[in-house]
């Protein structure tokens, strides 16, 4: 029985080409960009490269890239090192009920820490409104921060429109783009974003290194204390051979973002069209209009998703039910929460699929197919 | 009914606990081809306020075990039924002055019945646990009997399984003895082999019983008296003590050791008497409720056996009248020290283990004990 991965919104295989010019990178050039002598010249050199490939992806400068160790360090250096830079101009923070863990948390720490912060709410398809934001932004707020794109459901948030908003305000505005980027077209300009979180991993790229776009100007507190790197914005030796990976990875996902959208499209289609073939009682969760195309989020009547997964992985079909868990705790979708309530069944029924690299429309089908069955014999 | 087919075709999960004896039960059946699934099962959250909790891990462990032996593992959350189910009737028999017995609960409520279900959902064919205890084949019933190690048995919590539970089931450790489970956990180099044995109530672990009970239960200082009416000191309430307990009372003077006899509820009075076979103590026969047996075949009305009134008690020979409204009426051989209400009666024909129910009524020489609950 072959095995179907449909959880790349959790992560994803390395690119072969990625895995080419990393090999390449660890076997020839070992040196410390720091260094003033030739092997770490050489380091620097490919280090530079692959910042502007970064750069140049989202419009950017390539100073404006500070390179991390992924989605998590680039949203913690954002939140933390905006609150603290501006904490005389105001503690109020805005971010929404549905971020990812590393923003949500580092808000939680910092209310903790005196800061005060408003979670936006979200309506049945996981998307703030306008009118909420204007109504929450205060003149003593500092810190906006709102994901792109749901890495549970999907569901893209007015980004732009917000940034046009927030223009002539002092708040600093960041975006976790961490499941959009590669997928959607990002251009930090015409998105109005000051900073902007990136992880390498999602993508085809290597795990364990990202960015935090910083606009010219923003200012930032580091979190992080040693050496000079990054413009001191971010101690320690970079991970030369990861960035090298992670620009060809963003190099080959520019190139083909047009045709992956509707690649995933695509797959979207093919999939719920098997579900409905065999008459399976289905809810897509999300937004149909506003969303990431990779983002497959689907609720189940009658079932429990506990022993889904397990079915799921035992017939192999990798999915995932929103964000991981640990040891068997159940902590519902934050994200399901705030979109349905507290004791809606779409908390203990959904599931994500979620697409990308080496795909075939036939592996959709046939997953698809997997999954009706486990669904009519678990409900029988 | 009996395997014919090859282990391979044979699916089973195993709760794993993360402990060495679950483990080695994982181990025996993937050594013997069972196409094997090591399932974690969370049922109680105590993460602490710096994130730690004792699940993540043994849930931890259980992964490093699982991958040496090759099987897959997966974790399951029943913190919801296990609080409906067992410490719901936990913190009940309490507030009702009893001293409740959760380990039969979660195997009868749980283990074997949430966690079973769950396991049949998987395709699976059985469920294996690390429990001391056996299973076998006989005219067509699947019975239980003692584990091997008669130190370590744990028939006396699984009393409560049915025949439907029991069909299910495998115990790939039964037939072992403690040390030996050890030595093979050590030969296999499996991460738990020399994991610390978990004691007490497994939702309490290793804390304090009493200020983990204060968090649900009000407690109610009160006085300790004698059968007399003489008053002994005071007690931090009543439910922290148990019939024929000698630790804690903090009762001076001479002669013999002070002894827990009994509760009066209503006066939230202690009463406590010296000497370990204080007369009190002793009973000659019980009233037992919700009577379970491990086989389907009808019960004689009145049949003879032995019992076990706690866990590693020796047996004592009974006879055994069961009553129409499904209680028994258990009367002993000989009189019995300390048997407390809330506890499992657990009968036996030699190694099979026949079933068992809860003690609700204490009786000596067919006058009720009052004082115990």
């Amino acid at each position: 029985m072959n095995s179907i991965y449909l959880d790349h919104a959790a992560t994803s295989p390395m690119h072969p080409e990625v895995i080419n010019v990393m090999t390449k990178a660890m076997s020839e050039v070992f040196g410390n960009p720091s260094s003033i002598h030739t092997v770490g010249r050489s380091a620097r050199k490919i280090l530079d490269d692959a910042r502007w490939v970064l750069a140049k992806s989202i419009g950017a400068k390539d100073n404006e890239i500070i390179v991390t160790s992924g989605g998590t360090e680039a949203d913690n250096a954002a939140i933390f090192g905006t609150a603290y830079a501006l904490k005389e101009k105001g503690k109020h923070i805005i971010t929404t009920q549905i971020e990812h863990h590393a923003v949500m948390h580092a808000c939680e720490k910092l209310e903790k820490e005196g800061f005060e912060v408003t979670y936006l709410p979200v309506d049945r398809s996981g998307r703030i409104t306008l009118e909420s934001f204007k109504k929450a932004l205060r003149d003593d707020t500092i810190l906006v921060t709102i994901m792109y794109g749901n890495n549970e459901v999907g569901t893209v948030q007015p980004i732009a429109e917000i940034g046009e908003i927030l223009i002539n305000h002092q708040a600093t505005f960041h975006t976790d783009a961490v499941q959009a980027f590669g997928i959607e077209k990002l251009n930090v300009d015409e998105l109005h974003v000051d900073l902007l979180s990136v992880s390498s991993h999602k993508l085809n790229g290597p795990k364990g290194i990202g960015f935090l776009y910083q606009r010219t100007g923003t200012p930032l507190i580091p979190i992080s204390f040693g050496g000079s790197q990054e413009k001191k914005r971010r101690a320690g030796t970079e991970n030369v051979p990861a960035a090298v990976g992670f620009a060809k990875a963003v190099e080959i996902a520019q190139q083909e973002i047009e045709l992956k959208k509707e690649k995933f499209k695509t797959y979207r289609d093919l999939f719920i069209q098997q579900l409905m073939n065999d008459n399976i009682t289905f809810e897509v969760n999300g937004n149909s209009e506003h969303t990431l195309q990779h983002v497959l989020n689907i609720s189940f009547k009658g079932m429990e998703v506990e022993s889904f997964l397990v079915n799921l992985d035992m017939s192999g079909v990798y999915a995932s039910s929103g964000s991981a868990c640990t040891a068997g705790s159940i902590d519902p979708s934050h994200v399901l929460v705030a979109m349905y309530g507290n004791n809606a069944e779409e908390l203990r029924n959904s599931i994500r699929f979620s697409f990308g690299l080496g795909l075939t429309d036939e592996q959709i089908i046939e997953a698809a197919k997997r999954t009706s069955t486990i669904v009519k014999r678990l409900l029988n | 009914m009996v395997e014919t087919r090859d282990p391979s075709q044979i699916r089973v999960v195993v709760g794993m606990s993360g402990g060495v004896d679950s483990s080695v039960a994982a181990y025996l059946l993937k050594q013997q081809g069972y196409d094997v699934i090591g399932i974690f099962m969370k049922n109680w959250d105590d993460t602490d306020e710096f994130g730690v909790c004792t699940a993540t891990e043994d849930y931890d462990d259980v992964i490093k075990v699982c991958n040496q032996i090759g099987i897959p593992y997966y974790a399951v959350n029943f913190e919801k039924q296990y609080w409906d189910k067992v410490f719901t009737y936990f913190l009940e028999e309490y507030k009702a002055g009893r001293t409740p017995n959760p380990d039969v609960m979660c195997n009868k409520e749980i283990k074997f019945k949430a966690f079973l279900e769950h396991a049949l959902k998987l395709g699976a064919d059985y469920l294996a646990t690390g429990h001391y205890a056996r299973v076998e084949e006989r005219d067509g019933e699947t019975v239980m009997l003692r584990g091997i190690d008669q130190n370590k048995d744990q028939t006396y919590f699984l009393n409560q399984l049915s025949q439907e539970q029991l069909k299910h089931v495998m115990f790939p450790i039964g037939g072992i003895e403690k040390p030996q489970v050890r030595k093979i956990a050590e030969e296999a180099g499996l991460a738990t082999a020399k994991k610390k044995d978990s004691t007490g109530i497994c939702f309490i672990g290793e804390r304090n019983f009493k200020e983990f009970l204060s968090q649900y239960l009000p407690a109610q200082p009160g006085k300790m008296e004698t059968f007399d009416g003489k008053v002994m000191g005071t007690h931090d309430g009543l439910m922290y003590y148990t019939i024929g307990q000698r630790h804690g009372l903090g009762i001076g003077g001479d002669g013999d050791p002070w002894f827990v006899l009994g509760k009066d509820l209503e006066r939230n009075v202690l009463y406590v008497g010296q000497g370990f076979h204080h007369e009190a103590l002793y009973s000659t026969s019980l009233k037992a409720v919700k009577m379970g047996f491990t086989s389907n075949e009808e019960k004689p009305k009145n049949f003879s056996c032995t019992a076990k009134f706690r866990y590693r008690q020796e047996d004592t020979p009974v006879e055994v009248e069961m009553l129409e409204d499904g209680t028994a009426h258990i009367t002993f051989a000989e009189p019995v020290r300390a048997i407390t209400p809330g506890q499992a009666v657990v009968l036996y024909d030699g190694e099979v283990c026949l079933g068992g129910g809860t003690i609700d009524e204490v009786f000596n020489n067919n006058k009720k004990l009052t004082y115990v609950g």
